[in-house]
């Protein structure tokens, strides 16, 4: 007997012609194709002891799993959007049939195609904006403390020392959260730029400092869709951008398969 | 521009847009309408592992590695 399997679905697409490539998939599965609604889908066969719902449900705690899952999902995709245009599906698609995924299918083949028209030709950069760690750039002095009077130093006037610090310390305060807003519209400032060169943006929430592993905390996550042959003038938008305000560190990752531009945003 | 290979992609990078993008043709099989909890349930993942690691190291196997630092334009 055969283990029960489901249909794990990488990506969709509308192009028929041409032979698929060897492809290995999740769990190292090989990719096929199946038909439906006109579209054509990129999927592998999977036991369901490793990604039914109950199985995939604890799997999906396990970072390893996820990573590896993840990482072979993404690897069909980009190898896919290489040779046509290609709307990925969201990780953990599954399906019990082909013909339950042709039937699920069948209902969105409009919100499918039209997706699949808006994506083509085109790819995703995503630009993550981070405010600029405080010893790349010059401390802002606040006007307070602008004036000689050796406010810093609790020496003036007969002040006490408590006294200087805490004022000392109160101006820092709000220097460093007037600069932290400063920040935040720099990146909204760069973000409508980069906007101008897209046919769509989207925002992620910014990546916590703890998962991107950063010292200053993340200001901007987003995605922009842009014609697979424009990249340059993309990435010379950015390093304008990155010019323009030292005050931010800009990273750019791409170019991606369109992921963010499936219309299925939540 | 160079495409950094699949291995250098930030995982976090990539759990973002495989868990909140991609096309949604609910799967039968798949935790339905639970697109919210998947995010969750990767982001509880990812956090118990790097406080695991407790190390200085880039949590996600070579975070940087795939980012490409945009050095400002002189001039």
């Amino acid at each position: 007997m055969t283990d029960r399997q489901g249909v794990w679905t990488y990506a969709i697409t509308d192009y028929s012609g041409g032979e698929l490539p060897p492809l290995t998939g999740v769990a190292g599965t090989k990719v096929r194709t199946a038909t439906a609604a006109g579209l054509t889908v990129l999927v592998s066969d999977v036991a369901l002891a490793e990604f039914g719902e109950v199985a995939l449900r604890r799997n999906l705690e396990n970072l390893a799993w996820l990573e590896e899952v993840a990482r072979a999902h993404h690897q069909v995709i980009e190898a896919a959007a290489r040779l046509f245009p290609v709307l990925p599906a969201r990780l953990a698609t599954i399906y019990s049939s082909d013909a339950a995924m042709a039937a699920v299918l069948g209902a969105r083949a409009g919100h499918v195609h039209a997706a699949l028209r808006r994506v083509g030709g085109r790819v995703e950069w995503g630009v993550k904006v981070y405010a600029a760690p405080e010893d790349d750039r010059r401390e802002p002095v606040p006007a307070s403390m602008a004036g000689g009077e050796g406010a810093g130093r609790g020496t003036g006037r007969g002040e006490g020392a408590g006294l200087a610090y805490l004022k000392r310390r109160r101006a820092q305060l709000t220097a460093a959260r007037e600069s932290r807003s400063s920040a935040l519209a720099a990146a909204q400032a760069v973000h409508s730029r980069l906007s101008r060169h897209a046919a769509q943006a989207r925002l992620y929430p910014p990546q916590s400092a703890q998962l991107s592993g950063t010292r200053t905390p993340m200001l901007l996550n987003a995605a922009y869709l842009l014609e697979a042959n424009g990249g340059s003038g993309f990435t010379s938008a950015v390093a304008d951008a990155a010019a323009a305000h030292p005050e931010l560190r800009l990273e750019l990752t791409g170019p991606w398969p369109p992921y963010s531009f499936t219309g299925d945003d939540s | 521009m160079d495409h950094a290979p699949a291995e250098r992609i930030s995982l976090v990078d990539l759990l973002d847009r495989v868990l909140a993008g991609g096309v949604v043709v609910t799967g039968d099989i798949t935790l339905s309408v639970a697109d919210v909890d998947l995010v969750t349930i990767s982001l509880r993942a990812l956090l118990a592992s790097v406080s695991a690691l407790a190390g200085p190291a880039a949590p996600t196997g070579g975070a940087d590695d795939s980012a490409h630092q945009v050095p400002a334009r002189r001039g």
